[in-house]
């Protein structure tokens, strides 16, 4: 890097090549923003989901032709390998489907187009930036980036109050969780005097260990990460914001910023601070712990799906952290595979829940999915399978990712750990299995009761646009792929963990 | 070859249940299990007595060592034809009905079917609880969806009970390769032979063993386990019930002599007791539950309660006797359940819907073929002297008589107790005076003809046990091998047997074994 600075002595060397995701991203951002002004309806409708998915799908091409590259770009604050081009690539799936969820939606009519998808590709620049840091600045710069055009998302459904209400809680929330981790990252580096991940490494290891100043800055860093990934118990906002936001944004946010969320953790926890594994492993066994029970308990009594859905990534969550907090390659490993499978799962249960909210009076409530067997198979599987996959049923990915999970967790010698995740799946099997009860054995409430509730009425919403009873394609394009996707890998698996594998052996030097 | 054998039901209504004909999806999926069954005969026919027969092992996934790995032996051959059998002819028998969504409802009863041959075949650990585990989920769905009006609590029950004991199973699983993994210093490996080649110290085995037997009792359904067998058994569509009853329960019991015994043997020898009187409380308990019930099929249901507990019995006698009576045993009651519950069905749209026995009764002269066919099968379900029960069972106590005697003793009693209940269901359906909305009359056709399979086959098994018994003998001996040894009893009949017996001695790690089965004597 020096060498290079050196040979071309106009500026500092960048290598365009390798930040090429990051410039699909942001152009893309731009040129939708751009677009979103012109008056033409067909262009704002139309044409900004379309462009936001050449964006994406462009960024996912050029993740693929760097795939085999590990470079170190900005003068070292980025590191683009195989864990951030894993993180992007999922990132950017679930912008797809998010955009896919959301093209006919309300939440982009009521925020203008162009704003809506140019901040949600911003956000998964952020969550790109977040995935490839490696100082803490950085660090901070993509959390915020990710987080702030969340916020906004959140509430773009300006006449609901409850979309409201999530965009400032959220707001609040992860004001404070940002606040608190950049008062950690601030410690870390007062201790170290490092704002460098390998420097910190470095400074850890000869002897720094047990500085009361750089413990508190691990913790404090620690429960900032855990309030963007909603670990319990700092979950509380989760259910509250997946129900109010718009329900594309809540497909978006539970699996894109939990992608990205558990990238940085993975990266954070194995790379900076491995020499510190004795003090943060227990902490986040326990954090695992509680949210795999907090999470599962939290969701039996839900009548929203969004809520249920909610509590469950909490415990999912859990789940997932499990895998980084045994701090071995196997975790890594298997803490990667289930992102990728969550993503699968989540999409196909949030496309049906989307498609029934436009079809039903009853908005994401249990009655909007009553009958969906006899009237609907094609949303009707896709929505058991992601049920029966999150509940971790073999013949699906959640299976997968759940015996990987253990087979590493008891590997370590954490075998309490998975027989807790055994018994959080038995718990969860009372919630999921009330939304499959709900899909196959419930007949759909009559024609009059949906007349008795009534619809809300929307001001501003041109009638064509709120009628009911629409059924879009492209919702049951998303939920039959991603929910057959969820089946395929379920079979199928090996593509996955040569994936994971590929994403961890970037971790591997440092554990 | 298994491999269509397994996939080829569910292969077939698959086909229809896209094809947008109603009646298709009842009739391919018929084909199907008709051609599975006809596989399963062709395996019976070839399979020469020892070991392995039709292998099939390819690498599943790469990353944790799991093999798609299938093979017939003498322990499970019998099995899976009696669940192509069964299937076969449940799925004829729901034909007869006329069903609402009727291709989801049999691209799930075949699903089932194809799930169920899986976790009978399957010789890798991983690829047995994957399908174990997935077997469930049609069951479930079909309860649910096709079940009686107190359906949804009845699916809650039997789905927390048994997917407890199936994820604890998961999780036991896991624990289990791993530890065997670093114990032996070989890679990861979930392959029953590796497994049972290289088994743990005791304390590891012990908290193991225990999780397994939890998810085998609570299949079964045994004693302090069955608390989801009342409501699913009531609820549950006949034909459904059939194979759940006929078939599902005995993977339970295939899973202690093909899983649990050759690979845990010290803690198997350490819970003997515990498992034999859970297994006489289960007869006990059983059998007093089955005469005083009047639903017919809870009568039917606990008696298979009984029922397992005389397998259970068999199975941890540790005496080749007793499990050779113990796998016999599995496919009588299979052959006797299944055409029981058909039967009950029949009765029931005679007796206005009802289960109940009071609402039936005084039909015997009307329906002499039903009534001949009901005869036959209830004396097979108490054992009568002649059928193929009273040999499986007659093994079963001489086995557990050499061993424990005092267990024996108790268990005759289940037995004296079976005549019980079983001619108490015959006389109140089929005598006595005729029961109030009773519209008496012979069966169908299409009925006798689903039944009369069955009866020839118990008639057949109780001619010529032998057909089974000959070729499960050298592997059935061979998974309690070890027991005997650790136990020191019948060590001499281990040794005449051959130590390194059954398909333990055809494994990659045949030396190995012999090696440490010698050390353990």
């Amino acid at each position: 890097m020096i060498a290079a600075a050196l040979i071309h002595p106009h500026g500092p060397y960048i290598d365009w090549a390798a930040l090429s995701p990051l410039v699909a991203l942001v152009g893309g951002s731009v040129v939708v923003l751009m677009v979103g002004l012109l008056r033409s309806r067909f262009a704002r409708t139309q044409v900004v989901p379309f462009l936001t998915l050449v964006s994406l799908g462009v960024t996912i091409g050029f993740v693929i032709w760097q795939w085999h590259r590990h470079v170190a770009a900005i003068s070292g604050a980025l590191a683009f390998d195989q864990l951030t081009g894993t993180i992007t690539l999922l990132v950017a799936a679930g912008g797809i489907a998010a955009t896919l969820l959301s093209w006919r939606g309300q939440a982009p009519r009521e925020s203008a187009h162009g704003d809506f998808y140019s901040m949600m590709l911003g956000s998964i620049t952020g969550m790109v930036v977040l995935v490839a840091a490696q100082n803490l600045v950085t660090l901070f710069v993509g959390l915020e980036l990710l987080s702030i055009p969340l916020y906004v998302l959140c509430a773009t459904e300006m006449h609901r109050a409850a979309s409201l209400e999530a965009g400032l809680k959220y707001l609040i929330v992860g004001s404070v969780g940002s606040a608190t981790l950049v008062y950690g990252l601030a410690l870390i580096y007062g201790a170290t005097g490092s704002t460098d991940f390998s420097g910190i490494a470095g400074s850890i290891s000869q002897g720094h260990s047990s500085d009361v100043l750089l413990l508190t800055g691990i913790a404090l860093l620690t429960v900032g990460l855990a309030f963007k990934a909603s670990i319990a118990p700092f979950h509380q906002w989760t259910p509250d914001v997946y129900e109010g936001a718009p329900t594309p944004v809540t497909a978006f946010m539970a699996v894109a910023t939990k992608a990205a969320a558990f990238g940085v953790l993975l990266r954070v926890f194995d790379v900076m601070l491995p020499a510190e594994h004795l003090n943060w492993r227990p902490a986040l066994l326990v954090l695992a712990a509680i949210s795999i029970v907090v999470g599962n308990v939290g969701a039996l009594g839900q009548s929203s799906l969004k809520r249920l859905l909610g509590y469950s990534s909490v415990a999912q969550a859990g789940y997932i952290l499990a895998g980084v907090a045994v701090a071995t390659t196997l975790g890594a490993r298997a803490t990667i595979l289930y992102l990728v499978v969550y993503l699968l799962m989540n999409i196909a249960a949030f496309g049906a829940i989307v498609a029934r909210e436009r079809m039903t009076p009853y908005g994401d409530d249990f009655d909007a999915v009553a009958g969906l067997g006899a009237e609907d198979p094609w949303l009707a599987w896709p929505l058991t399978i992601a049920m029966l996959a999150l509940a971790g049923v073999p013949a699906t990915a959640g299976f997968i990712g759940k015996f990987f999970l253990i087979d590493a967790l008891v590997g370590a010698g954490y075998t309490w750990l998975a027989i807790l995740i055994v018994v959080g799946s038995m718990i969860s099997l009372g919630y999921y299995l009330r939304v499959i009860n709900a899909v196959w054995m419930r007949s759909a409430p009559g024609p009059s009761a949906s007349a008795a509730a009534g619809v809300p009425v929307i001001a501003g919403g041109s009638p064509e646009a709120d009628a009911l009873g629409q059924t879009h394609i492209e919702l049951r394009f998303a939920a039959v792929v991603f929910g057959g996707a969820t089946v395929f890998f379920g079979i199928v698996p090996q593509p996955l963990f040569d994936l994971a594998q590929h994403a961890a052996n970037t971790l591997s030097g440092a554990l | 070859m298994l491999s269509i054998l397994i996939w080829l039901p569910v292969a077939a209504a698959l086909v229809g249940a896209l094809i947008p004909l109603q009646r298709a999806g009842g009739l391919l999926a018929l084909g199907g299990a008709l051609g599975a069954l006809g596989i399963a005969i062709a395996l019976i026919a070839g399979y020469s007595g020892h070991g392995y027969a039709h292998v099939t092992d390819v690498v599943w996934i790469r990353s944790l060592g799991i093999h798609y790995a299938l093979a017939v032996d003498g322990l499970n051959l019998f099995l899976v034809a009696l669940t192509t059998f069964s299937f076969a002819l449940a799925i004829a028998a729901a034909n007869i009905r006329d069903w609402p969504r009727p291709r989801v409802f049999y691209l799930l009863f075949a699903l089932a079917e194809s799930a169920v041959l899986g976790a009978f075949l399957a010789q890798d650990l991983a690829l047995f609880v994957a399908f174990f585990d997935l077997m469930l989920i049609p069951f479930y769905l079909l309860l649910g969806v096709w079940g009686g009006p107190g359906r949804v609590a009845a699916t809650l029950k039997l789905v927390i009970y048994t997917f407890v004991g199936s994820l604890l199973m998961l999780a036991a699983a896991i624990a289990l390769a791993v530890l065997t993994s670093e114990h032996s210093g070989q890679p990861l490996s979930f392959a029953l032979t590796t497994l049972a080649a290289n088994p743990l110290h005791k304390g590891s085995q012990e908290w193991i063993f225990l999780l397994f037997a939890a998810a085998f009792l609570v299949k079964m359904p045994a004693f302090p386990l069955h608390g989801w067998m009342p409501d699913a058994y009531r609820e549950m569509p006949l034909e459904v019930l059939a194979v759940f009853s006929g078939v599902l329960s005995k993977v339970g019991a295939y899973g202690f002599l093909a899983i649990a015994l050759p690979i845990m043997p010290l803690a198997a020898v350490h819970f003997q007791t515990l498992i034999l009187v859970l297994a006489l409380c289960s007869i006990i308990y059983g059998s007093a539950m089955a005469f005083t019930q009047t639903n017919a099929r809870l009568i039917a249901g606990y008696s298979s309660v009984a029922q397992l507990g005389f397998i259970t019995l068999g199975i941890f006698a540790f005496a080749p006797q007793g499990a050779q009576g113990a796998v016999l045993q599995m496919v009588n009651h299979g052959l006797v359940v299944a055409p029981l519950f058909l039967i009950i069905g029949v009765l029931a749209a005679r007796a206005g819907g009802s289960d109940d026995i009071r609402d039936m009764g005084g039909i015997a002269f009307r329906a002499p073929v039903l009534a001949t066919f009901f005869l036959i099968v209830a004396f097979a379900t108490l054992a009568m002297p002649g059928s193929g029960n009273f040999v499986g069972e007659f093994l079963i106590l001489l086995g557990l008589f050499k061993t424990k005697m005092v267990f024996s003793i108790i268990a005759f009693g289940g037995v004296v107790m079976a005549s019980v209940y079983a001619l108490r269901l015959f006389i109140r359906a089929m005598h006595n005076r005729v029961g109030p909305k009773v519209a008496s009359g012979e069966m169908s056709l299409r009925n006798a003809l689903v039944l009369a399979p069955f009866i020839g086959a118990i008639l057949l098994f109780a001619i010529y046990p032998q057909l089974q018994l000959h070729r499960s003998e050298s592997t059935v001996t061979g998974s309690i091998v070890r027991e005997q040894i650790d136990t020191g009893q019948n060590v001499r009949v281990a040794e005449l047997t051959g130590l390194p017996a059954g398909w333990i001695a055809y494994g990659p790690n045949a030396e190995t074994t012999i090696a440490t089965g010698g050390a353990n004597k």
